[in-house]
């Protein structure tokens, strides 16, 4: 392919022209050789965020092994929608067990390798948020704790969407799912409950976590690059917008990604080794609104009588993140 | 070589012969010698190439070796009791996939209320979870079960349960002969899944089944089982021309000949059994066993043909249905149907309590004269039953049961294990 060299120029989202830039360091995702590792067909719904998210990912990892990369999935959408049997969207060998084991059937299957020799063959477990944090936490930890080689990437959706919407421990505070519904005195999910896994993982002190979003390809490209350097136990958790679940437009997964990053909501870092060692700063800080007024599982805030109580609780959790994380830049 | 050796480290040393790769560990009793004896040999390279894994729990035993199996390593893994519960939906996953996992069930009762002690609850709970389960009476054959285990599940693609009565087995000090390695080689291939993780060929394993085909494929599971009961006797047969014994097999009668009264059981109790009907042959009571090794698949036609010629059956079970009354005798009533003569259902060393000779010999007197209840609770304290019941009819507020028991019993329960 012929390459005329241009001056860079800056799109809105910061992201630099992927055309613009010399082959070699073009996404996987731009070039005419990626592995399309999830093939077209599948049943996900428009604009899916976990359906790019591990398009994204695994596509980056088969580039960074060379083809050699097994899975090992938990249930969930991300299952569901890709094997609709006889077709299967995989082109990679990959096995679906149960909904809370993702961790461990890849410790398995890395441990059989590595017995047969065929370390060079790399192994990565993904499962969604329920599957993550709720029901695979304990098998998820071991893995981590036993530093066993498997990366784990986390699609965070924020709920149960397979099964129709429900709050998980990473579902955030006042947003409506099917068992937190809008109503009462405290309509959507409660203040002060569920957890932030990358923290928990960095807690583990294994040798790489890191999270993304799908709004930043080349930065989660990177990452999953520079996880399949690393041997042991490594995570990455990625935001992944759920039309379905969230009550978004399926064009406005990708402006959602980047608005949870930009308001602080979703703090985008790196780390190695129990140490955080980079963020991806906040270019244009936006507040939680612009974030929020979107998306109908918020819808009950922005009624006649707008909720900004509620508003001000959620712009100081995004507040603390940047502070936690220094995402302003100055960390 | 023959030698003298602790039920749990003749099963370890049977296992490394068998040349495992990925082994799973979680500690419970009485299965934690086995593992502990492997993790010992894979730690000092006596037993590679071999991965022992300690994992965080029994579900994620399971889960690791169906991963390990599933990307073609041969994979064993020990539980029992409340571990075989909680790892409960990954071995009906293990099956489902056609993964050859093998592993020891070291009986043991399921609580609460807690007890460590044997019984076949668990392993039984686990009866309909497409697994293979074969019940060792001695040493000797749990190490030989555990040998053809291997041979049968990578043969059929199915997952292999080979249990031995908790404490009775697994700790007992017993003469063995444990085989060589060239011996074992010789009767167990490697390892050749069917289907298997690997980039060169890359295939979806677990998707989802709808209607349209899920009967087909559960079907097909047990048609696999059915063929174990033809591949096992043939295995057991292959097993004595190389090792010289026999071992195995579907089902073993003891002097049924001419036998009004069988009785069924299975493990580590047909030992006493036999004991008592040597006792009673030599005083002249037309009495037998038929003991069971493969409970599942249930070899319902060796059952009913060694069942035949009597008039009563006894079936002896360390386990319980409760509301119905037993499970191994709801087995073979499958197996007698048509049939008529008597069958009683004895449950019997429920959580530990000990099978007698002499409560053994009582009952099978009483059940020749056809005086036993349909279901009968060998050995069981009325007075104990009784004043509880007494105590709940008195007082809504009675207090927790097993606790009850306890204070009636004394300071004999009491000790610490
Ligand atoms: C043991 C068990 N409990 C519950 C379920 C039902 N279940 C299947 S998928 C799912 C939701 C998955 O949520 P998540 O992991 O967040 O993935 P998502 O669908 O949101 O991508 C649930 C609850 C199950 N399959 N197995
Ligand atoms: S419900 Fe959400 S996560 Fe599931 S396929 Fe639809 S958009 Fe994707
Ligand atoms: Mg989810």
């Amino acid at each position: 392919m012929s390459f005329q060299p241009i001056k860079f120029y800056q799109t809105g989202t910061f992201t630099v022209g992927n055309r613009l830039l010399p082959p070699e360091q073009r996404s996987v995702q731009a070039s005419g050789k990626r592995f399309n590792s999830i093939n077209s067909g599948h049943r996900a719904c428009q604009g899916c965020g976990e359906a790019l998210g591990a398009r994204y990912a695994i596509d980056a990892a088969m580039e960074a092994t060379d083809g050699r990369l097994v899975a090992a999935n938990a249930t969930g959408c991300l299952e569901v929608f890709s094997t609709p049997y006889p077709e299967t969207s995989w082109q990679i060998p990959w096995i679906h067990s149960l909904f809370g084991n993702a961790a461990a059937v890849a410790t398995g299957i890395a441990a059989a390798l590595k017995v047969k020799g065929q370390a060079q063959t790399r192994v990565v477990a993904q499962g969604g948020d329920g599957g993550t944090t709720d029901i695979g936490f304990g098998c998820l930890s071991g893995m981590f704790e036993r530093n066993d080689d498997v990366l784990y990437i986390c699609y965070d959706n924020g709920g149960y969407m397979n099964t129709g919407v429900q709050r998980s421990s990473a579902t955030p505070p006042a947003a409506r799912t099917a068992t937190t519904p809008a109503v009462g005195a405290a309509p959507g999910n409660v203040f002060g409950q569920g957890k932030f896994v990358p923290a928990i993982a960095l807690a583990h002190d294994i040798p790489y976590v890191a999270t993304a979003t799908v709004a930043d390809l080349r930065d989660l490209e990177a990452k999953v690059r520079r996880a399949m350097e690393i041997r042991g136990a490594r995570y990455i958790h990625i935001l992944v917008p759920c039309p379905l679940g969230w009550g978004t437009q399926s064009n406005e997964t990708i402006k959602m990604a980047r608005l949870a990053k930009e308001t602080g909501i979703f703090p985008v870092f790196e780390a190695e080794h129990g140490e955080i060692k980079a963020v991806l700063p906040i270019r244009h800080q936006l507040p939680v609104e612009e974030y929020l007024k979107p998306q109908k599982r918020y819808a009950h805030l922005f009624g006649k009588q707008p909720q900004v109580e509620v508003i001000a609780r959620l712009q100081a959790l995004a507040d603390r993140n940047i502070k936690r994380y220094g995402l302003l830049g100055q960390g | 070589m023959l030698k003298q050796m602790e039920g749990s480290r003749a099963v370890a040393e049977a296992v490394a012969l068998c040349r495992p790769e990925v082994i799973c560990a979680y500690p419970i009793s009485p299965q934690t010698h086995i593992v502990e004896a492997l993790g010992e040999m894979v730690k000092d390279g006596s037993l590679a190439p071999c991965e022992f894994i300690n994992v965080e729990s029994e579900f994620a035993a399971m889960s690791v070796a169906v991963g390990a199996s599933a990307a073609g390593a041969r994979s064993y893994t020990a539980t029992a009791s409340q571990g075989l519960l909680y790892m409960a939906e990954a071995v009906f996953n293990a099956s489902g996939l056609g993964l050859p996992i093998v592993m020891t069930v070291a009986n043991r009762a399921i609580g609460a209320p807690i007890n460590i002690w044997n019984d076949h609850s668990d392993a039984l709970a686990m009866r309909d979870a497409g697994w293979i389960q074969l019940f060792a009476e001695n040493n000797q054959e749990a190490l030989d079960l555990h040998i053809q285990a291997f041979r049968l599940g990578e043969e059929l693609s199915l997952p292999v349960m080979v249990c031995m009565d908790g404490f009775i087995l697994t700790h007992a000090f017993e003469r063995v002969d444990m085989p060589t390695q060239a011996q074992v080689d010789a009767y167990l291939p490697c390892y050749e899944p069917r289907q298997v993780l690997d980039p060169g060929e890359p295939v979806s394993i677990g998707a989802m089944v709808g209607p349209e085909a899920f009967m087909e494929v559960r079907y097909l599971a047990h048609a696999r089982q059915m063929e174990a009961l033809k591949l096992i006797p043939a295995y057991a047969a292959e097993f004595k021309a190389v090792f010289g014994r026999d071992s195995g097999g579907l089902c073993h009668s003891y002097r049924t000949e001419d036998a009004e009264t069988i009785v069924v059981a299975m493990g580590s109790v047909l030992g006493t059994i036999k004991d008592v009907i040597d006792e009673m042959r030599e005083a002249g009571h037309k009495i037998g066993v038929l003991g069971i090794t493969l409970f599942r698949p249930f070899p319902v036609e060796g059952v009913r043909a060694g069942l035949l010629g009597a008039k009563r059956v006894v079936v002896l079970e360390k386990s319980m249905a409760v509301g119905l009354g037993g499970i191994l005798s709801t087995n073979v009533r499958m197996a007698l149907s048509g049939l008529h003569m008597h069958g009683y259902t004895v449950i019997a060393g429920l959580g530990g309590r000990a099978i007698t000779r002499k409560s053994l010999l009582g009952l099978f007197l009483k059940a020749e004269k056809d005086e036993l209840d349909h279901v009968t609770f060998l050995d069981l304290d009325w007075v104990m039953v009784n004043k509880q019941l007494e105590r709940e009819k008195a007082h809504r507020r009675s207090g927790p049961v097993a606790e009850n028991l306890l204070r009636d019993v004394g300071v004999v329960a009491a000790r610490n294990y």
